[in-house]
């Protein structure tokens, strides 16, 4: 499995580190509560196909947000965070 | 039909022709008094505990391919008991209490084998936290011994006792520990639910789940549809698709554990055996061969295969601990869905859906649950309570933060686990 980062193009799986679904980039308000933040930490869609998840270049230091298939294991794309 | 060396013996002076399937095959009816989605270990457990505990018999197994065809067949085949948090420890005492009962429970031959267990240390720290780990066992009420390098040396004299970097310290030795055939178990309580009325329905893949007025009506499948007024949710790796049919979202993310198997040997190995230094855990089937694994592949994953990366890790790991291991071939490997919830501790519990119960998040330790998980869901199911047992396996503890069981003591989060 090879994932695109930003900085480096397509590289090994093992020079990254994966984080979780993408899920993770839509922090609730500090306020909004138990449930909003009960569902951002914990819930998951976990879908059985395509999906966007986190993954982190350790030599880089980009995080990479990575289109694949969890089925098929097949890497789509991948962008940088800002 | 009754199982017994007899019934052997006879069947073989008559030709084997008095052998019959061991269960029915038949049609769904229109509605059943409940219904377990998921005919793996668990959901076949669940279904032999409501008939056997409770009386309902009136109850059929949906299975969208064939019994057993999940992670009940692709495990490392590992019982124990060596659990250390309370609401896990009590737990899985109860299992194994159950599983040294299972075959004349059953009439089925499981190939239980109580080898022990020995998880080996390699630091004064690692032997400070297996030494608590092993009263924790014992105040529980089971058996553990802390064994120094010597005591491990002459258990297993086949390990590396010369390497440096990661030293054999000793181990904690759990004798009641062992294996199983994993599908036997699967088969043994197919055919003990089928024989006290249970309906198991192969090639049913449950499609929607009929909620009307916050109560559970029934199923719709690719067989069509089944009334039940109470449906338990049993299906480990695909739980989130199948409770996405209720509108719920669980806290459940779906990876890949990878297994392997050697070519069949002459006896090496007679434990189960863990690395401490890089998770890895092997032992030695009835047939020869050795079958070991190591960690997740570490990302969300449906496809029951891993990748290279961790085929390296595993078989490094295990050059490390049993460099004779070098020798042997390998066979097969093979991937399995694990159902990771964010804690590592499973749940079983009612859903916000009257009727419907959910049993999920195993992680990587389900098999050696299969029967506690099936007697305590069919507690559930039946009488609306939590087995006491299970009583901590809540869904809302993720939510609420008490009751959190992180036997790993990493936190709460879903990518360390």
């Amino acid at each position: 499995m090879r994932i695109p980062c930003p900085c480096c193009g397509w590289r090994d799986r093992r020079e990254f580190t994966y984080y979780g679904h993408e899920t993770f980039l839509h922090r609730p308000a500090p306020d909004a509560g138990a449930e909003a933040w009960d569902d951002y930490l914990h819930n998951r869609e976990n879908p059985a196909g395509p999906t966007r998840d986190l993954w982190y270049h350790d030599p880089c230091g980009s995080w990479v947000v990575v289109a694949r298939d969890t089925v098929t294991h097949a890497v789509a794309g991948g962008e940088g965070l800002a | 039909m009754r199982y017994s060396g007899l019934r052997v013996l006879a069947e073989g002076l008559r030709g084997n022709r008095g052998w019959r399937p061991a269960w029915r095959k038949p049609a769904p009816r229109p509605g059943y008094d409940a219904i377990i989605i998921g005919g793996g270990g668990h959901g076949l457990a669940t279904a032999y505990y409501l008939a056997r505990n409770h009386g309902l018999t009136n109850v059929a197994v949906l299975e969208k391919g064939w019994l057993g065809g999940g992670n009940i067949g692709r495990n490392t085949t590992i019982v124990r008991a060596n659990y250390f948090l309370p609401g896990n420890s009590e737990f899985y005492s109860f299992s194994l209490k159950l599983w040294e009962g299972m075959e004349r429970e059953l009439n089925y031959n499981v190939m239980h084998s109580q080898r022990g267990l020995i998880n080996l240390f390699h630091s004064d720290g690692q032997r400070d936290a297996f030494a608590r780990r092993g009263n924790m066992m014992r105040a529980q009420g089971d058996d553990a011994v802390l064994l120094d390098r010597e005591g491990v040396r002459r258990m297993l004299p086949r390990l590396d006792y010369e390497q440096a970097r990661f030293p054999i310290y000793g181990g904690l030795y759990h004798p009641r520990g062992g294996t199983a055939r994993h599908d036997a178990v699967a088969w043994g309580y197919a055919r003990a639910a089928d024989a006290r009325g249970v309906d198991l329905i192969e090639n049913c893949e449950v499609t929607g789940i009929d909620i009307r007025d916050g109560r559970v009506k029934g199923v719709q499948t690719t067989r069509g549809a089944i009334w039940a007024p109470k449906v338990g949710i049993v299906v480990a790796g695909r739980s989130s698709q199948v409770a996405a049919m209720a509108g719920m979202r669980l806290p459940i993310e779906s990876h890949v554990l990878q297994a392997f198997v050697t070519e069949g040997l002459k006896p090496a190995l007679d434990h189960v055996v863990s690395f401490g230094m890089g998770h890895f855990y092997i032992s030695q089937s009835d047939k020869g061969g050795l079958v070991f694994g190591g960690d997740l592949d570490f990302y969300a994953s449906y496809a029951a295969r891993g990748n290279l990366p961790m085929v390296e890790h595993v078989m490094e790991a295990g050059m490390t601990l049993m460099p004779m291991i070098g020798r042997a071939k390998v066979l097969r490997s093979w991937g399995g869905i694990m159902d990771m919830s964010p804690d590592g501790s499973p749940v079983i519990d009612r859903t916000g859906v009257e009727g419907l119960y959910v049993n999920c998040g195993w992680n990587y330790g389900g098999f050696k649950a299969v029967p506690a998980s099936g007697w305590s869901m069919a507690h559930l199911m039946a009488t609306g309570q939590p087995w006491h047992d299970a009583a901590h396996f809540r869904l809302d503890r993720f939510r609420t933060g008490r009751g959190l069981m992180d036997e790993e003591g990493t936190g709460a989060q879903h990518n360390l686990h």
